[in-house]
C-alpha cells in the first residue's frame, strides 16, 4: 500500500502542492519566500535534466547554457527588440528547443563522457557569447530585465513570484511524471538501461534521445526566464560551468530519475549555502564535505535511498 | 547567526560604552546602549572576484573591530553582518534580501562587482536602505538613485588619467589588450569612449579570458601592428601580471600602461622584473610613505596601510581602500545623523563633504553620489620594484 | 635585480631617453626579420605558447586517464592536485624551505590527499554508480578548495623561474626557459609512467586492472591497492605539473577548476583511457587555443578550441586514440 502510494503520480503532485502551500505560512520573513522560490526555479531546471539523465540516461554538463538562453531571452526581447516579456518567455523556450535540436542532433551520437564533454563545450560557448557580445547582452556586468506586465498588471514582489515559480514547478512536475509514465518514458528508460537492447526492441534511439534533450533544454530555458524576471537583473554567470555542475548535482544528490528527489536536491543546494553562512570561511569546505558524505551514505540519492529504507522498515 | 565582527569587540565595547555613558547623554530615545547597530555587507570574498572582495571583507572586519574597541558609534557597538556571494549576482540578490528582511540592517557597504551591485540595487531602493557600493562602473550612480552611493573611482577617470599621461609623452597610437571579466570589459568600453578626446587612436584592440595563462599570441599581434607606440591593459587579477611578463618575454619594449585594477604591491611581486617601467593610475594609498607631509591624505592612508598590513600580513590594495572609505563614510554619516534611521543616514551620506579617505577626497551631493575627482588618481611608474609618482609637484 | 635598476637609470638617463632606447630595440627586430620570416616567427611564437600551456593540460589529462583506467571514475578533483603542488611549494618556500625540498613536500602532500580521497571517499562508496562517484569527486574538489583558501590564502602567487627569466630567441620568436622545464618535465613524466606501467610488476597489475577488473581480481591482483596507487600517482603527476607551471601561469586556491576542465577535454579528445591520447589531446588543445587567439579571435579562442574538439569527436566518437568498445547488452 505504502509502496504504491509513494510511487503514485498524484501523491507526488499532492506532496509538492502541500509543501508549496505551506512554506508561506511557516516563513518568518519574505527572505525565506525568496529562497523557496529559488528552490522551485532551480528544481524546474533540474527536472529537465531528470528527464534527460534519469529517464533517457544521457548526461549534460552544459545545461546552464539553456538557463542562460532563457534568461537573456526575457532580458533582450523586451529591452532591445521591444517584445512583450511574456512573448519573450515563450520565444525563449522555443529558442532553447531549437538550439537543443540543432546542437543535440550531431552530438547525441556521442556516448557517456564523450557526450559530457560535448555538452560542456556547448555551455561554455553560450556563456562566452553572453559575456563577449556586450552591445546586446551588457557583457560580464549583465543587464536589467524589464519588469513583466500582464494585462496591465505589473508582476513584481516576492509573494507574487513565489506563487508563479511554485505553479511553474507543479506544471513541470506534472509533465515530467506524465512523460515518465508514457510510452515515450518507457522508451527513454530502455535507453537508460541499454541503447542496443532498446534499438533491438524497435525504439528509434536517435529520435528519442533528441526528444529528451529538447524537452530538457526547454525546461531549463523556462526556468532561466523565470529566474531573470524574478531577479530583474541577469549576468552571464547564470550560464556558467559551475551552474551546469550544480544542476547535475541537484539531480544526482536528490536521486537520479526521481521527481521528488530532484526537488529535494535543488533544495539541498540552494538552502545549504544560506544555512552555512554562520561557518564563515569554512563554508566551502563544509559544503564539499556534506556533498561527499551524502553521496557516500546515500549513493542512490537522498529520496530513493530513504524510500528504500522506509519500505524495508515497513516490510 | 551570520558572521559578525562585532561580537569579538563586544565586551570591550560594552566597557567603553559604560564609561562613555557617565559623561555623554544617550543619543537616541528608546534604543539601549548595548543594542548593536547592524550594518550589512555582501562581498565576493570567494570566486573569480575574490581578488577584490577578500581585501574589502578584511578591511570591513578590521575597522568594525577598531570602531567597537573605541566604543562604537553613538555609544552603540556595530555589528557587521557579512555574506559572501562568490561573485554570483543571483546569490548576491538573495543575501541582499536576507540583510533587509531577516537581519534588518540599517545600511549596507558592499557589492564587489558591478554585476552583483546592479542585482542588489532594487532590493535596497525598494526598502529605502542606503547602499554604498564598492564596484567600479559609472552606471551605479548615473543616473543618481536615491539610496545608492559608491566609493571607487570610475573607470572613466582612470582612462582619462592614463590618456593625459600618454598625451604628455607624445604617444598617439596605442594598442589595447583587455580582460573579458567585468572590470576589464567595462574599463575598455569607457576608455574607447574617451580616447578620441586626447587625439589618441587605438590601432589594435585585443582581449583575453579571466583565467588565461598565456597572452603571447595576442601580444604578438600587437607587436606586429605597425606604428603602435604604447599598450594599455585594462584588467585585474593575475591577467595583467601575465600580460606584463609576456610583454617582456616578447621584447615589445613600448611603454606599458596598467589600470588601477592592479594597484597593489602584489602585482609588482607577481610580474617580477617585467614590471619595470610599467605605469598605472593609483590612489595615494600605494605611496603613503612618499606623500608630502602637507598632503591631506597622508595621515589617513598611512594609518590604513599600517593597520591593514599588520592585521592581515598582506599588502594593501585599491580595493581594500574602497571598503575603508565605504565604512568610514557610513559611520561618519551615522554620527552626523545622530540616528540609525535609514532615511536620516541616507541624507547624511549625501551631505558628505570634504571627507579625506584612502581613495581620495569625497564631496557628495544630490546629483553626485560618488563625489570623487580625477585628482584622486596619481600616475605611478614601477621602478626597482617600487612605486614612483610621476606628478610634478 | 636591485643593482640592475640603478644601472639602467645611469645608462638611459631620464625616462624619455629610456623610452626611445626601447623603441630603437623594437625597430632593430623589424629590420633583421623580413615579411616571410615574420609570418614564420609568429607561427613559432604561437607554437611555443600552445605547447607550454598544452603540456600542463596533458599532465592533468594523464591523471584523469590513470584513475579512469583503474576505476571508470572521472576524478574532478584532479585539477586541485595541480593547485596543491603549486600553492604548497609557494608557501613552503615562503616559510624558508629550499625549492627542491619544498617541491618534494608539496608533491608528497598532494599524494597524501590523493590517497585519502581514495581511502575515505571512493573506497567506502564502492559499488555506487559512476555518477555518484563523480559527484563525490566534485564534492572533494569543493572541499579541497575550501580548505586551501583557509590553509593558504586567496591571493595569486608565483614561484621564481627555475633557470631565470631571460627569454631565449628561436627563429624570431621567444620562449622562456621555464617552458622547457614544463615541456621537458611533461615528457619525463610520461616516459617514467610508461616505464612503470610496462616494466614493473605492479605497473602491469595496473594495466591488467584497467583491461578487465574482474579478470584482474581473479588472477590475484589486489584491485583496491591498484586503485589507491592510481589515485596517488595521478596526484603526484598533477602536483609536479603544478610546480613546473606556476612560475609561468601563477597559482591560486581555485585554479584547479580550469585545469580540470581543460584536462578532462584533453583526455576526451585523445580518447579516454589512452595515455598517449591524453598527451596528444592536451598539446592539441593548447595549440588550438594559441592559434585561435593568434589567427582568429582572442575573445572566442576557447570556443575555437571546443569547436575543434567537437569536430574531432564527431568524426571519431571515441577520440583520437580511443578504444573501439562494443556495448554489451
Amino acid at each position: 500500500m505504502l509502496k504504491t502510494l509513494l510511487s503514485s503520480r498524484l501523491a507526488v503532485l499532492l506532496l509538492l502542492a502541500v509543501v508549496i502551500a505551506l512554506v508561506p505560512v511557516l516563513a518568518p520573513s519574505s527572505f525565506y519566500l525568496r529562497v523557496a522560490a529559488l528552490v522551485w526555479v532551480f528544481a524546474l531546471a533540474a527536472l529537465g535534466l531528470t528527464i534527460l539523465m534519469g529517464y533517457a540516461g544521457q548526461v549534460s554538463l552544459g545545461h546552464a547554457g539553456f538557463l542562460g538562453i532563457g534568461a537573456y531571452a526575457v532580458a533582450i526581447g523586451p529591452a532591445r527588440l521591444g517584445l512583450d516579456p511574456l512573448l519573450s518567455l515563450v520565444l525563449g523556450a522555443v529558442l532553447c528547443g531549437l538550439v537543443a535540436y540543432v546542437v543535440g542532433k550531431p552530438i547525441l551520437r556521442l556516448k557517456g563522457y564523450y557526450l559530457a564533454i560535448a555538452t560542456l563545450g556547448f555551455g561554455l560557448i553560450v556563456a562566452l557569447v553572453l559575456t563577449s557580445e556586450g552591445a546586446i547582452t551588457g557583457g560580464p556586468d549583465g543587464m536589467q530585465v524589464p519588469r513583466m506586465t500582464v494585462l496591465g498588471w505589473r508582476v513584481s514582489g516576492i509573494q507574487t513570484w513565489y506563487w508563479i515559480t511554485g505553479g511553474a514547478l507543479l506544471i513541470g512536475a506534472l509533465l515530467a511524471l506524465n512523460i515518465q509514465a508514457s510510452p515515450s518514458g518507457r522508451a527513454f528508460r530502455a535507453l537508460h538501461d541499454s541503447e542496443i537492447a532498446a534499438a533491438g526492441v524497435g525504439v528509434d534511439v536517435a529520435s528519442k534521445k533528441l526528444a529528451a534533450f529538447v524537452i530538457s533544454g526547454v525546461y531549463a530555458g523556462v526556468a532561466g526566464s523565470l529566474l531573470a524576471l524574478m531577479n530583474g537583473f541577469i549576468t552571464p554567470e547564470a550560464a556558467g560551468f559551475m551552474h551546469s555542475i550544480e544542476l547535475v548535482a541537484m539531480v544526482i544528490i536528490g536521486g537520479l530519475g526521481s521527481v521528488v528527489g530532484t526537488v529535494v536536491g535543488a533544495a539541498f543546494l540552494v538552502v545549504l549555502p544560506q544555512a552555512l553562512t554562520m561557518l564563515h570561511e569554512y563554508e566551502q569546505a563544509v559544503l564539499g564535505l556534506l556533498i561527499m558524505a551524502f553521496m557516500i551514505l546515500l549513493p542512490a540519492g537522498i529520496v530513493p535511498s530513504l524510500r528504500r529504507l522506509v519500505l524495508e522498515r515497513v516490510r | 547567526m551570520p558572521q559578525t565582527a562585532g561580537s569579538r569587540g563586544l565586551r570591550a565595547a560594552a566597557v567603553a560604552t559604560f564609561a562613555a555613558l557617565a559623561t555623554v547623554p544617550v543619543p537616541t530615545g528608546p534604543s539601549h546602549a548595548a543594542d548593536p547597530i547592524r550594518i550589512g555587507s555582501v562581498v565576493s570574498a570567494t570566486g573569480p572576484a575574490s581578488f577584490l572582495g577578500d581585501p574589502e571583507q578584511k578591511t570591513l572586519k578590521l575597522y568594525v573591530d577598531q570602531l567597537n574597541k573605541k566604543g562604537g558609534v553613538l555609544g552603540r557597538p556595530i555589528e557587521l553582518v557579512l555574506y559572501d556571494d562568490g561573485g554570483d549576482a543571483n546569490k548576491a540578490r538573495t543575501f541582499a534580501t536576507r540583510l533587509i528582511e531577516d537581519d534588518k540592517v540599517v545600511a549596507m557597504v558592499g557589492g564587489t562587482t558591478t554585476g552583483t551591485t546592479m542585482a542588489m540595487i532594487p532590493v535596497f531602493e525598494d526598502a529605502k536602505v542606503p547602499f554604498i557600493s564598492l564596484a567600479g562602473a559609472i552606471e551605479i550612480v548615473e543616473p543618481v538613485r536615491a539610496y545608492v552611493f559608491k566609493t571607487p573611482h570610475t573607470d572613466k577617470t582612470a582612462c582619462q588619467k592614463i590618456f593625459e599621461d600618454m598625451k604628455a609623452r607624445g604617444l598617439t597610437k596605442i594598442g589595447m589588450i583587455s580582460g573579458t571579466d567585468g572590470f576589464g570589459k567595462s574599463m575598455r568600453a569607457q576608455c574607447l569612449k574617451v580616447v578620441g578626446d586626447y587625439g589618441i587612436t587605438v590601432a589594435i584592440d585585443e582581449s583575453y579570458g579571466p583565467t588565461d595563462a598565456d597572452m603571447t599570441p595576442q601580444l604578438n599581434k600587437i607587436k606586429n601592428t605597425a606604428g603602435v607606440q604604447a599598450v594599455l591593459n585594462p584588467g585585474f587579477g593575475q591577467g595583467p601580471a601575465i600580460v606584463t611578463r609576456n610583454y617582456a618575454q616578447l621584447g615589445i619594449g613600448l611603454p606599458l600602461y596598467q589600470s588601477h585594477g592592479v594597484a597593489s604591491k602584489s602585482f609588482v611581486d607577481l610580474a617580477g622584473p617585467a614590471a619595470e617601467g610599467v605605469r598605472l593610475p593609483a590612489p595615494a594609498l600605494l605611496i603613503a610613505d612618499k606623500l608630502a607631509d602637507t598632503d591631506p591624505q597622508k595621515a589617513v592612508v598611512t594609518e590604513y596601510k599600517k593597520s591593514y598590513e599588520t592585521a592581515t600580513g598582506q599588502p594593501v590594495s585599491t580595493f581594500g581602500g574602497y571598503g575603508f572609505d565605504g565604512i568610514q563614510i557610513l559611520v561618519k554619516a551615522i554620527e552626523q545623523a545622530k540616528s540609525t534611521d535609514s532615511q536620516k543616514i541616507r541624507d547624511a551620506i549625501e551631505a558628505t563633504k570634504g571627507y579625506v579617505g584612502a581613495t581620495g577626497l569625497y564631496t557628495m551631493s544630490p546629483t553626485d553620489h560618488l563625489g570623487l575627482g580625477t585628482e584622486s588618481f596619481r600616475m605611478l611608474e614601477i621602478r626597482g620594484g617600487d612605486w614612483v609618482p610621476q606628478e610634478k609637484k | 635585480m636591485a643593482g640592475l635598476v640603478p644601472a639602467i637609470h645611469v645608462l638611459f638617463g631620464d625616462e624619455v631617453e629610456h623610452v626611445d632606447a626601447r623603441h630603437k630595440a623594437g625597430h632593430d627586430d623589424v629590420r633583421v626579420c623580413g615579411a616571410g620570416c615574420k609570418v614564420m616567427a609568429e607561427f613559432l611564437q604561437l607554437v611555443f605558447s600552445g605547447l607550454t600551456v598544452g603540456a600542463v593540460y596533458a599532465l592533468v589529462a594523464l591523471g584523469f586517464t590513470l584513475v579512469y583506467n583503474a576505476s571508470d571514475v572521472i576524478n574532478f578533483a584532479q585539477g586541485d592536485f595541480v593547485m596543491i603542488g603549486g600553492m604548497g611549494t609557494v608557501f613552503l618556500m615562503a616559510a624558508g624551505v629550499a625549492l627542491p625540498f619544498a617541491v618534494l613536500i608539496a608533491v608528497v602532500a598532494a599524494v597524501l590527499v590523493g590517497l585519502l580521497l581514495h581511502r575515505l571517499a571512493i573506497e567506502p562508496a564502492r559499488g555506487a554508480s559512476p555518477v555518484a562517484l563523480i559527484m563525490i569527486t566534485i564534492g572533494a574538489s569543493i572541499f579541497i578548495k575550501g580548505v586551501a583558501q583557509i590553509v593558504f590564502d586567496k591571493q595569486f602567487h608565483s614561484l621564481p623561474a627555475f633557470s631565470g627569466t631571460d627569454p631565449i630567441a628561436i627563429g624570431g620568436a621567444t620562449i622562456l626557459p621555464q617552458s622547457f622545464w614544463v615541456i621537458g618535465g611533461m615528457l619525463a613524466l610520461v616516459f617514467g609512467l610508461w616505464l612503470f606501467l610496462e616494466r614493473t610488476l605492479i605497473g602491469k597489475a595496473v594495466l591488467a586492472t584497467a583491461a578487465n577488473r574482474l579478470a584482474a581480481r581473479l588472477v590475484g591482483i589486489n584491485v583496491t591497492v591498484v586503485l589507491a596507487l592510481a589515485f596517488g600517482l595521478s596526484a603526484a603527476i598533477g602536483a609536479v605539473g603544478g610546480v613546473l607551471v606556476t612560475p609561468i601561469t601563477l597559482t591560486r586556491y581555485d585554479v584547479g577548476t580550469l585545469f580540470a576542465l581543460k584536462g578532462f577535454a584533453a583526455a576526451m579528445v585523445g580518447g579516454m583511457g589512452n595515455p598517449i591520447g591524453a598527451v596528444v589531446g592536451g598539446l592539441l588543445i593548447g595549440l588550438m587555443e594559441a592559434f585561435g587567439a593568434g589567427y582568429l579571435s582572442s575573445t572566442y579562442k576557447d570556443a575555437v578550441a571546443f569547436v575543434a574538439i567537437l569536430v574531432v569527436l564527431l568524426v571519431m566518437p571515441q577520440g583520437l586514440f580511443g578504444r573501439r568498445s562494443v556495448e554489451r547488452v
